[in-house]
């Protein structure tokens, strides 16, 4: 089991190796390389809600704000103090991916009390409010441009951070979800009252797996604002957080490889819709996509994979207890 | 005897409903306890007073001379309580195994962040857990469907994990909420046996909310009867057979 993990590893370095071959080469198109960076960094982000829905159970209507707040705390990072520096750059990732930690767990502390429909009206609320403060932002902090967008950003996004960032993401998620904190994430999702009686401090486990969530959706964010070197409070309405919140459900809720599938799927049918179909129904992606999203639904209620996992995200196999013989996972 | 769960005056009120009235008893140090009585007699919401899934109105609730009133739930287990749930609640989606080990969760010493980097603090204790909880699972008969998702055990199955479940999180004190519900007798007889040889080999005291008076009177050494939020009598099997008031709760009165 271990050694298929460490193949995938090798397997997932190797393709990014390649692709990043073919950019050099030109095989691959700017335009298709910002496309595949994108799909990436919007895995990144989706899988950090899928820890909030999926595999935790709370129900998220405002990751995108968190997904904003690293982008622009990370663009301010670079552009007021780092400029070009690589390492400015790792650090501005980094201050991204903590702005929106540290923001959803202070919005968490409050708000994860709710119950998850209500949860879900709250984090909606928050969105608008972060949305709003984006667009009134340039009166405290003049370069971030409020409602004419935050312009001039270093574009310091390429595909080998981006590359690197997507295979941590998977990596951490994986070792977090297959330890006992993880089943502790899981045990909240499936009975609240049964996990705190099993000695489980439910709010906790809501803080750890949102705060978690929101640093995989900052660090999205910091990777998103230098790669298109311009931000807009419009980017980042509500309405991309519903895409996201397909997107998990489309893949499956609680399956990693579902959330991957799908962020990578969606991104490229989007884009290759744009391809394919000519101009004059070119307006139609907006209808095909929503109308797989129902057959989807209706062939495939529960996602894509359904809760399954590729195998190298599997949990560790367990040996059965043969007599007296230690077991070894 | 010294007793390991003293319950003083309990009263707990849902609007005008006096749910628990005013009830006081106590289990002994390694005792094995029966509380009976007819259908909403309010048996579980001592349950819930105790592990701290409801608030008393008023009363004391002490286990090991430490009251644990206003203790959240899971901290109540931390200390030493753990119970079952007459309506089963396992976490349906997740295997056997995961279940028996998420009890273990609050004994674990290993970090969040040990686990992202598998470093030599989880693989050391996520092994041990794991043994634990596959021998817990042996011991109740459940090895081999450690696998399984535990939704889709049979019933009797649920209830056996259930217990093994609360025993993960090395109790001294285990309520067990109706655990012969819907069981066959020949089920029941082997739960019995199970009732008594988990008491003696984990040490336990325990308190059993039953129904079925087969079991109470097979197993238990001290019953306490409830009718309408009250105690309504206690004594040993033999004596709370005899007794009229409790007959009466059960049957209904004479007509002649």
């Amino acid at each position: 089991m271990r050694s298929r993990e460490t193949t995938a590893l090798g397997v997932a370095i190797v393709g990014a190796i390649i692709i990043e071959v073919l950019m050099k080469l030109g095989v691959i198109n700017p335009y298709w390389e910002l496309i595949i960076q994108y799909a990436c960094i919007l895995t990144i982000a989706t899988l950090g809600l899928n820890m909030i829905y999926g595999f935790n159970g709370q129900f998220s209507l405002g990751h995108v704000a968190f997904y904003g707040l690293g982008a622009y705390a990370s663009a301010i990072v670079t552009k007021a103090w780092t400029g070009d520096n690589p390492l400015g750059f790792l650090a501005a990732i980094i201050v991204g991916g903590l702005v929106a930690a540290i923001v959803g767990f202070l919005i968490g502390l409050p708000i994860l009390r709710l119950g998850s429909d209500y949860l879900g009206i709250a984090t909606l609320g928050f969105g608008y409010i972060v949305k709003v403060t984006f667009d009134n932002a340039d009166a405290w902090i003049p370069m971030m441009g409020g409602s004419r967008g935050m312009t001039g950003i270093v574009k310091m996004t390429s595909w080998p951070w981006v590359a690197v960032a997507a295979i941590l993401a998977v990596v951490i998620m994986r070792n977090v979800v297959y330890s006992s904190h993880g089943r502790a994430v899981l045990s909240v999702r499936e009975n609240e009252i049964a996990s705190s009686a099993m000695g489980i401090d439910i709010a906790r486990y809501k803080t750890v797996a949102f705060v978690m969530g929101c640093f995989y959706a900052g660090i999205a964010g910091a990777l998103y604002a230098h790669l298109y070197s311009f931000l807009h409070p419009s980017n980042f309405d509500f309405l991309k957080s519903v895409d996201m919140l397909l997107i998990v459900v489309l893949g499956g809720l609680g399956s990693m490889s579902g959330t991957i599938m799908a962020a990578l799927g969606w991104t490229f049918l989007l884009e290759g819709l744009r391809v394919i179909l000519p101009p004059e129904i070119l307006d139609f992606r907006f209808v095909i996509y929503p109308l797989l999203l129902i057959i989807a639904m209706l062939l495939r209620p529960k996602g894509l994979f359904g809760g399954m996992e590729w195998s190298f995200l599997r949990a560790p196999k367990v040996e059965k207890r043969a007599h007296g013989v230690n077991t070894e996972s | 005897m010294a007793s390991i769960l003293k319950v003083d005056s309990l009263c707990k009120n849902f609007g005008g409903l006096k749910a628990v009235n005013n009830v006081s008893f106590t289990v002994e140090k390694g005792g094995l306890v029966g509380l009976i009585g007819p259908n909403g007699a309010g048996k579980t919401t001592i349950f819930n007073l105790v592990t701290g899934h409801y608030e008393p109105t008023s009363g004391q609730v002490l286990f090991e001379d430490k009251s644990l009133v206003g203790v959240s739930p899971s901290a109540i287990t931390r200390r030493g309580v753990a119970r079952t749930f007459q309506n089963i609640r396992l976490f349906g989606e997740l295997s056997v195994l995961d279940n028996v080990r998420i009890a273990f969760h609050c004994r674990v010493g290993y970090s969040l962040v040990d686990s992202v980097f598998r470093l030599p603090a989880f693989q050391h204790e996520e092994r041990k857990l794991t043994e634990q909880a596959q021998m817990l699972l042996e011991m109740f008969n459940l090895g081999d469907k450690q696998d399984e998702k535990a939704g889709s055990l049979p019933y009797g199955e649920q209830r056996r994990l259930e217990i093994a479940r609360a025993l993960a999180t090395k109790p001294q004190l285990l309520l067990l909420d109706e655990p012969a519900a819907g069981m066959n007798p020949s089920e029941i007889h082997t739960l019995l046996d199970m009732i008594r040889f988990i008491r003696k080999r984990f040490d336990l005291s325990i308190l059993l909310i039953e129904h079925q008076m087969r079991v109470v009177m097979g197993v238990c050494e001290r019953i306490f009867v409830m009718d309408f939020g009250e105690i309504l009598a206690e004594g040993t099997p033999g004596e709370i057979q005899s007794n009229p008031k409790v007959i009466e709760a059960y049957l209904g009165k004479g007509v002649a």
